[in-house]
């Protein structure tokens, strides 16, 4: 089967669980919008703060998100020795790890648009410049998927894989932080020619991870 | 005929207890060969170790011609376990599960649904693995088993919390294997009916085979 194939194999099956099971919408989404009310409650609105520091807050509520997602995704490889069966299967580590990667990046697009509506509207945002913010979202989101995916193996095995997570991913992830808060602030403020080399920066980033994360997951699988 | 499995002074450790202390074991292509011993004899090691779970810390090991240090993957391609677990996941259904099984080893999609006839699960098509009972979980592990269509198959205590329609189909599908080009290697506590359907028994005692391990004519080829 080709890499291709089974990579929506494995994509397919992990955003059937979650269609099913339905955590990404009953937790993460709600976890996600909690997150943008607090930051509106702790810096109230009428001070006209939030406007500036939206973007910065949004992509903090997507990380921490994404911190959820990234341990769901190996939560349901957990139980009836799932796990095994992966390695069983026969699938290539790259495809698995492209497959996973995927499904969180799928879960965490879904949960950038809810939330992005949410925060232009209690934070009173515009946005100047669509199409950088999309290439933002894209590229942040490859970004912080692929790092997860690579950094959730890791700790897949372990019994303290839920604390370990966050501890592992989140000083990774600080250059997609910094640069898709930066692309946003140029999109929010109307000068797009600033975000780009952020942009750039991003997707360098979810090339290096993409590219790590398919040769190093298979011998992670196997070995932790 | 050529050999399904072939270990030679095999040693795993499992932590640094090493559940296998030296195993060697030969099993012709289309041979059911029964694993027996004691509780902790290895007989699961054994079995984890010829499907690649348990990495070797020394001796060798070759599944239908695949090394199992250097090519782990082609032999898995070729080979199905049923464990102790049944592999699958609670939110897919019996079909969904079957689905994934038979096309993550290359075959095609519809291999799933003779092997969940086989196994009498055909009303529990659409039934989440999370909402069936335990021995109906057992017959679905034996259906993903055969779902990848394999040409070893490795069971782990098949008859453990089956009723006895249950235990029949595990028969049936044991006492098939040959005729459908297919080598078993089993490992039970339950030894009148596994003896009744294997060609030969290997015991294994603290990690070790110690009787059976190889038969006269394989030892001179």
């Amino acid at each position: 089967m080709s890499l291709l194939r089974e990579t929506a194999l494995v994509a397919g099956k992990d955003l059937r669980i979650e269609a099913r099971s339905r955590v990404a919408l009953y937790q993460i989404l709600p976890f996600g919008g909690v997150v943008i009310l607090l930051f509106a409650f702790a810096l109230d609105p009428d001070r006209g703060i939030l406007p500036r520091v939206a973007p910065g807050l949004f992509w903090v509520a997507v990380l921490l998100a994404a911190l959820l997602a990234v341990s769901r995704s190996f939560a349901v490889e957990a139980g009836n020795g799932a796990r095994d069966g992966l390695r069983l299967s026969g699938l290539d580590g790259s495809s698995i790890f492209l497959g996973k990667a995927a499904a969180v990046a799928l879960e965490l697009l879904a949960l950038e648009i809810v939330l992005g509506v949410a925060v232009a509207l209690l934070y009173d945002v515009e946005v100047h410049a669509p199409v950088l913010v999309a290439l933002t979202v894209v590229t942040a989101t490859v970004g912080v998927a692929t790092t997860g995916t690579l950094y959730g193996v890791l700790a897949a095995g372990l019994r303290v894989r839920e604390t370990l997570v966050p501890v592992l991913l989140l000083p990774v992830v600080a250059p997609v932080m910094l640069g898709a808060t930066r692309a946003s602030e140029a999109a929010v403020e109307g000068v797009p020619s600033e975000g780009w080399p952020w942009v750039a920066l991003l997707a360098l980033v979810a090339a290096l991870y993409t590219g790590m994360g398919m040769l190093a997951f298979g011998p992670l699988l196997e070995e932790t | 005929m050529s050999l399904a499995v072939r270990l030679r002074s095999a040693v795993c450790l499992l932590g640094r207890y090493p559940a296998l202390a030296g195993a060697d074991l030969d099993v012709r292509e289309g041979e059911i060969v029964l694993l027996s011993g004691a509780n902790g004899a290895g007989k699961t090691t054994l079995l984890r170790a010829v499907a690649g779970l348990v990495p070797l810390y020394s001796g060798t090991g070759e599944v239908l011609g695949h090394d199992l240090v250097r090519d782990r993957r082609g032999a898995r391609r070729r080979l199905a376990l049923v464990g102790h677990e049944t592999f699958c996941y609670d939110d897919l259904t019996v079909g969904e599960n079957l689905r994934f099984a038979s096309r993550a080893a290359g075959r095609p999609a519809d291999a799933g649904d003779a092997a969940i006839e086989r196994v009498g699960l055909t009303r529990q098509n659409g039934v989440t693995h999370g909402r069936l009972s335990a021995g109906q979980r057992r017959r679905l592990a034996l259906a993903v088993a055969l779902a990848r269509q394999p040409d070893l198959l490795l069971l782990d205590e098949p008859h453990a919390g089956l009723d006895a329609a249950g235990r029949a189909v595990v028969d049936a599908v044991i006492s098939a294997a040959p005729s459908e080009g297919r080598t078993v290697v089993l490992a039970s506590h339950e030894l009148d009916r596994a003896r009744a359907l294997a060609g030969r028994e290997v015991v294994l005692s603290a990690g070790r085979t110690v009787a059976g391990v190889v038969e006269p004519e394989l030892a001179r080829a």
